[in-house]
Formats: C-alpha cells, structure tokens, sequence
C-alpha cells in the first residue's frame, strides 16, 4: 500500500525535494473522500487547508446575481487547489464542490505554515512551486479574459 | 511529397449538395466535386480556394475525411464579406473552387508514435481530417489524444464527432469550456493546461496544434515543459491569402509563404516568429 510519502513524492509539485521535506509535509497531511456534490469548502470561510486532487473532479463556484452559481474553473486528478492559505485574510474566495467521487490529500496550513517557519529552506521551496501555480492560473485567467474564441471577432 | 496542381489560378464550379449549422454562427458546406475533374485527393490539413461569385475568395481549410474524397466539407464561421455570403448559399448553388493547397498535418511521420492534437475552437475543423485518418488507421499510431477547448458549450463543433469519439476506448478526448453553462458538467477552464494530463510518452509523440495564434503560442510552451521536442510540435498557421501559390505575398511570413509553405509548419521551422510583432 502506498504511504503519503509515497504520494506526495509523486506528485510534480513536490518533485526533487527531499525525503526530510516530504516528511515534514507528510506529517501535515491527511488522505480524504468526498463525495459527489459535497462542498469542500465555501467563500469566505477561514482557508486552513490546501489540497492535492487525487482522483475525481471539483468545481470552483461563485454566485452571480444573474445566473445563480456560476462553475468558474474545474480542478482534476493531479491538481493543487488552494493559494488562500497563503495570503492575508486567509478566506477561500470561491467555494469548492466535488463534482464526482473525489480523493484528495488535505494538507493542513497552519502545521506546514509552522514548518516553514522553522525551516526556512522547506517555505522557500514551497512559495516558489506554488508561485507556478499561481503564475499559471493567472495566464490561464488572462486567456480567457481575451475570450479568442468570440463569435464576434 | 504533395504535386503540384496542373492548373491552380483556374477555379471550377462545384455544386453544394448540403449546408449544416454547427452552431449560432459556424456551418459545414458539403460540397461534390465535378467528375470532369478527374478524382479530387487532399491530403489532412490542406486548403481550397473557395469563390463566392461576385463577392470574393478566400482560403478555407478542409475538414472532411481525406479517405472520402467523393464529398469535401469546408467549415467555417461568418466573420467577414465572403464568410457572410458563403453562409447565405443553400443546396444547388454552385461556389467556384481551387485547390487542394499547402502542406499537411504529418500523419505518416506520426506513425508508431503517440498523437497529442490541441484544438481551440473553430480550430478543431482543419484538424478533423487528421483525427479521421488517425482512427480510421488507429493501429498505426499508439494512443491518440485530443484536447479540444470551445468558449461556451453551444459553440463547440461537431458535437456528434465529440460525443462518438468520447465514448470510443481507442482516443482519449478532453473537453474543456471557457463558460460553463447552469447544465454543463464536464471540465471548465482554458484548453493549454491540459497538456499536462494529457497521457503520452514525450519522447515518442507528435503534437498538432490549430486554433487562435496565441493559443498555439500557450499550447506550445505546455508542450515544450512536457518535452516534446520543438520539430515534433505542429502547428497551423492563418494569415490572409490571395493566389494560394507563393507568388502574390499576401501571406507573406517573414521568409515563408502560409500558402505554400504552410499552413502547417513543425514549431522549430517558425518558433524565431511566434509572437513576433507585423510579421
């Protein structure tokens, strides 16, 4: 059976980092089911975890006056989902569904914030990965919001 | 090693035999070629000259399938003098065409190889010939995956293709949507990342990418992280044509001709250009 060592080493995020820095991420996590249509998280709320999709898919949502809930981005198998951790104030700014049976490894904030606190190299490493993530969310963002596939071009 | 056409400023009446409505404002022409002609032959990824008479001509690509040469689709979308008219034309009208023109998407040189196809929106058309000739061929090839992004759901092309290839075992297809509907389920976001999901051994695969330029731009830098070598990538490039034949310099792309030279190019023959401003 694989360990969550064994999981987080696979995972690109973390690749080339150390036994001891998996270990200590390890040690923040926690392998969860959720289950079709159950709300990960919502908007607003305090952003404590981050999570590491393994199987399944979920939804990003936001309400819009006009069309109710709004799917914003779907996240898969392999995806990080969660920055707000971060970030002052530290509130999710989305709410989070799943939209089919879905794994995820649940990593807690405040555990690997207090990690990198005394580990200077381990927070080094994880900004700059999920500045990637960041990076490419924001590009992917920026694409659609040229929307190059508009009828009216 | 595509021949050259005997006559290829000389346009020939073809009769339209049926119009489809892909979506608000895309449509299929199913055109028959004149007998008198002898066979017409294309290979996936090229071009015809199509003349609206009276009106104009331009270059559209062919998206039927390349082993069905008794019936050519060109589909496209209205945006502009000739595409508008084009869209007004019903079954028994005749448009004037030439062709077939430029190269094509390497399907022989993706054989034995995994076949990565990235289709944006109205890209997904010259495209589709080469996803027909890959399943009709499938046991060539090694897995074959298609990536296709659309704007909103309503607007994706050839949905029923969408739908059969989906619930074959034999091609992996992800869809993705920039706007989700209420009653959209299935993946929303841009289509360049999911280069990264995609299942393909870097090494030994081909890419081909058709679709808006700077999703090429993106779907090409997903791919070179993947690392697929730059001479593996393929892209088809769109620029305003007018002789279709490399003398009037009309799609004039720096030192390439799209006409002639393309519109299909591997990415390391054009990278020095991508992106590069009035060229």
């Amino acid at each position: 059976m694989r360990t969550l060592n064994d999981l987080l080493q696979t995972h690109p995020i973390f690749h080339d980092f150390s036994s001891s820095f998996i270990a200590d991420i390890a040690e923040c996590s926690q392998e969860k089911e959720f289950e079709p249509d159950q709300y990960i998280f919502w908007s607003g709320h305090e952003a404590d975890y981050f999570y590491i999709l393994r199987e399944g898919a979920v939804a990003l949502q936001a309400r819009t006056p006009d069309q109710g809930m709004v799917t914003v981005e779907t996240l898969h198998n392999g995806d990080v989902m969660g920055w707000s951790w971060l970030f002052p104030p530290y509130k999710w700014h989305y709410d989070a569904q799943a939209l089919e049976p879905t794994t995820a490894v649940v990593i807690d904030a405040r555990c690997i914030k207090g990690k990198c606190e005394s580990n200077h190299e381990l927070g080094y490493e994880l900004m700059l990965r999920f500045g990637r993530i960041v990076v490419d969310r924001l590009m992917a963002t920026r694409m659609r919001m040229l929307d190059i596939f508009s009828q009216t071009k | 090693m595509i021949a050259a056409l005997a006559s290829p400023m000389l346009t020939t009446p073809w009769p339209i035999i049926k119009t489809h409505r892909e979506n608000s404002d895309t449509f299929t022409l199913e055109l028959e070629p004149p007998e008198s002609n002898g066979p017409f032959a294309f290979k996936p990824g090229q071009f015809n000259m199509l003349y609206v008479f009276g009106v104009g001509e331009i270059p559209i690509s062919i998206s039927s399938d390349a082993g069905n040469p008794e019936t050519i689709l060109h589909t496209t979308r209205k945006v502009g003098t000739v595409t508008n008219a084009l869209g007004e034309l019903r079954t028994g009208d005749s448009i004037g065409i030439r062709g077939p023109f430029g190269t094509n998407w390497p399907v022989e040189e993706a054989v034995g190889k995994d076949v990565v196809i990235v289709a944006g929106g109205i890209g997904l058309a010259p495209l589709r010939p080469a996803l027909l000739h890959l399943l009709e061929h499938r046991r060539q090839y090694k897995n074959v995956i298609l990536l296709y992004g659309s704007r909103t759901p309503e607007e994706m092309l050839f949905r029923k293709d969408l739908e059969k290839w989906s619930s074959q075992l034999d091609i992996q297809v992800y869809v993705t949507v920039d706007r989700a509907t209420r009653s959209w389920r299935g993946m929303v976001g841009v289509v360049t990342p999911l280069v990264h999901r995609a299942p393909f051994d870097r090494k030994n695969a081909v890419a081909m990418v058709c679709g808006p330029e700077i999703m090429m731009r993106y779907a090409t830098e997903e791919l070179q992280r993947r690392g697929v070598p730059d001479d593996m990538i393929y892209l088809s490039m769109e620029r305003n044509m007018k002789c279709a034949i490399g003398m009037c310099g009309h799609c004039q792309y720096s030192s390439e001709f799209i006409c002639k030279d393309g519109p299909v190019f591997s990415y390391d023959r054009i990278a020095h250009l991508m992106g590069k401003n009035e060229v």
